[in-house]
């Protein structure tokens, strides 16, 4: 069972990435405006860097 | 006369010392005008960034400061088809937006916390039924507590909080029994951990929280999205006045008005401050201020009220504090004392956490001393009793009714009415009297074309079309019958006689009977105006006057035929208040009401036990909707009323009074059985916690299945609203692709 000494920490690390990782792109405003998310990618204008703002 | 346009009051500087300005835009409705939008406006010399919030509908435009005058903008918006207005978000949008976002990092929080508990405590849970080692056991607990003790401190905060406040204020709410669950079950834990029991309650403790914090996150989402669109349109209404220096006119926002400053009031506005008349001569349309259809005709020195529809003439105005005993102060005055007056309404949620949780703590408490006198050791005794807490902690109850009232206000969002009052749906659904204004609300706020089936369309679509380059109240009205909203290249005004433009060869006219050379014909009574056109030898005679807003006669129909008692209280004339009461087979019309006549009628009906729903859209109306048991007004409301309505309405239809009622008493209905639900859980679970018989396996499943129940039961409140739902958005955001 020594391999829960690893595994707990790993375990729990993962899902601290996952929950920073969240929370990012909450501050960064990417849930600012879904309904647009969705139609955005349909168009072909992807050659300007999209920038990421919160508003 | 040069004009300029100060947009100073929404424009802020950024850090890096550009400028930004936030525009609510109309006319966004498919995918294709993002794109556009935003490359057209990019394109414009000097700016940084142009960016499209498509669920909003606003654009954020950055641009270095001198670079570009902010008007080009606007002018660009109105090339590609849109209208663009500056908007300044309101305090209370932004005070839930900052909320929104702290409700889903507390639910982040709890929800990354519950995944890892329940891994840690499903393993507990089979090695209890195998062979998992104390030791091993010890260990998993004691990482959940390291997990939940932070986590909890962080998501619960808005329970916390308001159980707080409760507290303070000697009240008890939902989040009272909540907090001290919650509490209980994580310190209980922590000390049973530390003396190597079986049980633990981490898990138990993290999802309560997370499906509360479910509820509550979705509850104001919901009310973010109404904030949202209810700024647009207040940003649509455009809220501006042209100020007169010198020479110079400056359009500027309403709110930098300042008394004494003069304005310029052209034909077809509305009046933006009190003030008097510095110079100039009109009729003005006073309906949304007193109810009263029939013009007034006005000159220098005669006092206005904002809000009012200056008709005919330009005038110039001073703005003036209103000086006592105007009619501004009299519904000031009034609507203080309706809302003193007002009993603050107790929440459903509130009346049954006043009486659950006192019946909960004593269940607890009795539970512990009936084990300790059948003999069981304290530790064993008060074990029990915080598990009957942890067990009735109310999160089937809390979810209950915001559940219900998340639904029910996204279907009516859905189908155009917008919800202030967060208790507005309960109260709703307890009318059972409905009483109506007639300016704006029976009828339509502005006059249309009476006799447009009468009319050859195609002659129709060419006077509509030549009425869109004019801001006259009566051209406007024609305009509205346009089918392609472009107007003609080379449409000429000419003041106080017409619009005319070279349509298919010939010159098309819309104006007076003299400037279209039409033989003037008899007013057929006072509050029908007439406009005519002629083009090519072909005339027309449009009549415009106040129409009834469709499906007005069915709506009162149906809420008579469900036994609501309906009545019509106006300030306009007799004479013009009847015929739409006969139309409309309403039996009980009183006319020619001041404000405190309207409010002591309310309080009458209020005195016979009625429970008063009142329907106005008048600044005369404002204080009736405060001291009504609910209120609903037209988004065309004037802005005081709307603040003090419980809901507002989208579109000309008057359908949605209806549906309103329909949606609150449904969810009313759903609120009570998931209520009886949550009761019956409680009832099925109390006895088994307090024999000692609840595991945290059984306490989990239970608090799980019981919310996921509750959830589904206030999906019911999805009712669907075929004819209304699609066309009330389309107001606020008409097709253009």
């Amino acid at each position: 069972m020594n391999v829960i000494i690893y595994l707990l920490p790993m375990a729990l690390g993962l899902g601290l990435v996952g929950l920073f990782a969240f929370l990012w792109s909450l501050r960064s405003g990417q849930y600012d405006d879904l309904d647009g998310a969705a139609l955005r990618v349909l168009s072909d204008d992807d050659v300007r860097r999209e920038q990421g703002r919160a508003s | 006369m040069s004009e300029v346009s100060d947009l100073s009051a929404f424009t802020h500087k950024r850090d890096d010392g550009t400028l930004e300005v936030q525009l609510a835009v109309e006319g966004v409705t498919c995918g294709a005008c993002i794109q556009r939008i935003e490359s057209a406006v990019r394109k414009l010399p000097g700016i940084v960034d142009a960016r499209l919030n498509f669920t909003d509908r606003r654009l954020n435009v950055t641009w270095r400061d001198g670079a570009l005058q902010p008007t080009r903008v606007f002018a660009e918006l109105v090339r590609l088809g849109y209208r663009g207005h500056p908007f300044q978000p309101l305090k209370a949008e932004e005070q839930e937006i900052t909320e929104t976002r702290f409700l889903m990092r507390c639910l982040a929080v709890a929800g990354f916390a519950a995944m890892n508990i329940m891994l840690l405590s499903v393993s507990v849970w089979s090695g209890n039924v195998t062979d998992i080692t104390p030791e091993t056991r010890d260990l998993f607990h004691w990482a959940s507590a390291l997990i939940a003790l932070p986590a909890a401190a962080y998501a619960g905060q808005p329970f916390f909080r308001s159980a707080l406040r409760a507290i303070r204020a000697r009240q008890l709410n939902m989040d009272v029994p909540i907090s001290l669950g919650v509490t209980l079950a994580l310190v209980m834990s922590v000390i049973e951990t530390a003396n190597h029991a079986t049980h633990a309650y981490f898990d138990s403790a993290i999802m309560l929280l997370f499906f509360l914090l479910c509820g509550r996150y979705l509850d104001h989402a919901v009310r973010r999205k109404t904030r949202a669109v209810a700024g647009n349109l207040a940003a649509l209404k455009a809220d501006v006045a042209h100020r007169l220096e010198g020479n110079e006119v400056t359009t500027v926002a309403i709110q930098m008005v300042r008394v004494g400053d003069r304005l310029l009031v052209r034909p077809g506005e509305r009046i933006p401050a009190d003030g008097v008349i510095l110079s100039g001569k009109s009729e003005i349309d006073e309906s949304l201020v007193t109810g009263e259809t029939a013009r007034r005709a006005i000159t220098i020195g005669a006092t206005i009220y904002s809000g009012s529809m200056n008709f005919s003439g330009a005038l110039t105005m001073r703005v003036m504090a209103a000086p006592g005993r105007t009619l501004l102060d009299e519904i000031e005055r009034l609507l203080d004392k309706s809302l003193a007056g007002k009993s603050r309404y107790i929440r459903l949620a509130d009346r049954v956490s006043r009486r659950y949780t006192p019946v909960v703590h004593l269940t607890a408490a009795l539970t512990a001393i009936g084990w300790l006198i059948a003999g069981a050791s304290l530790h064993d005794a008060v074990i029990t009793a915080i598990a009957v807490l942890i067990i009735t902690c109310p999160c089937a109850l809390a979810l209950a009714i915001p559940a219900v009232q998340v639904v029910a206000s996204g279907t009516l969002f859905r189908s155009g009415v917008m919800l202030n009052a967060p208790d507005a749906l309960e109260r709703l659904a307890e009318a059972d009297t409905v009483v109506f204004d007639k300016t704006g609300t029976l009828t339509l706020p502005e006059p249309h074309v009476d006799n447009a089936a009468a009319i050859d369309p195609a002659l129709l679509e060419i006077a509509a079309r030549l009425g869109l380059s004019s801001r006259h109240p009566l051209a406007v009205a024609v305009a509205q019958e346009a089918h392609i909203r472009l107007p003609y290249d080379g449409a000429v005004e000419e003041t106080g006689q017409g619009i005319r433009a070279v349509v298919d060869g010939h010159e098309a006219r819309l104006g007076s009977a003299a400037f279209c050379g039409v033989a003037s014909l008899q007013k057929t009574d006072a509050a029908t105006s007439t406009i005519c056109f002629s083009h090519n030898e072909r005339t027309a005679l449009f009549e415009i006057r106040q129409k009834l807003r469709p499906e007005a006669a069915r709506v009162v129909q149906a809420l008579a035929g469900m036994g609501f008692e309906i009545h019509i209280l106006s300030g306009d004339r007799p004479e013009a208040v009847q015929p739409v009461a006969d139309e409309l087979g309403i039996a009980n019309a009183h006319a020619g009401l001041k404000p405190a006549d309207k409010i002591a009628a309310i309080e009458a009906m209020k005195a016979a036990g009625k429970r008063v729903l009142m329907v106005g859209d008048g600044l005369n109306d404002a204080p009736a909707l405060a001291a009504a048991h609910v209120s609903l007004s037209p988004i065309s409301a004037a802005d005081l009323t709307q603040a003090h309505a419980d809901a507002m309405f989208i579109g000309d239809s008057l359908r949605p009074v209806l549906d309103t009622i329909a949606v609150a008493r449904r969810a009313r209905t759903l609120m009570w059985q998931s209520l009886a639900f949550a009761i019956g859980y409680n009832l099925v679970a109390v006895p088994l916690a307090a024999a000692g018989l609840v595991t945290p396996l059984i306490a989990a499943a239970a608090m799980s299945g019981s919310s996921i129940l509750v959830t589904l039961n206030a999906l019911r409140a999805r009712k669907r609203f075929h004819e209304a739902q699609a066309s009330s958005l389309n107001f606020v955001f008409p097709a253009c692709c």
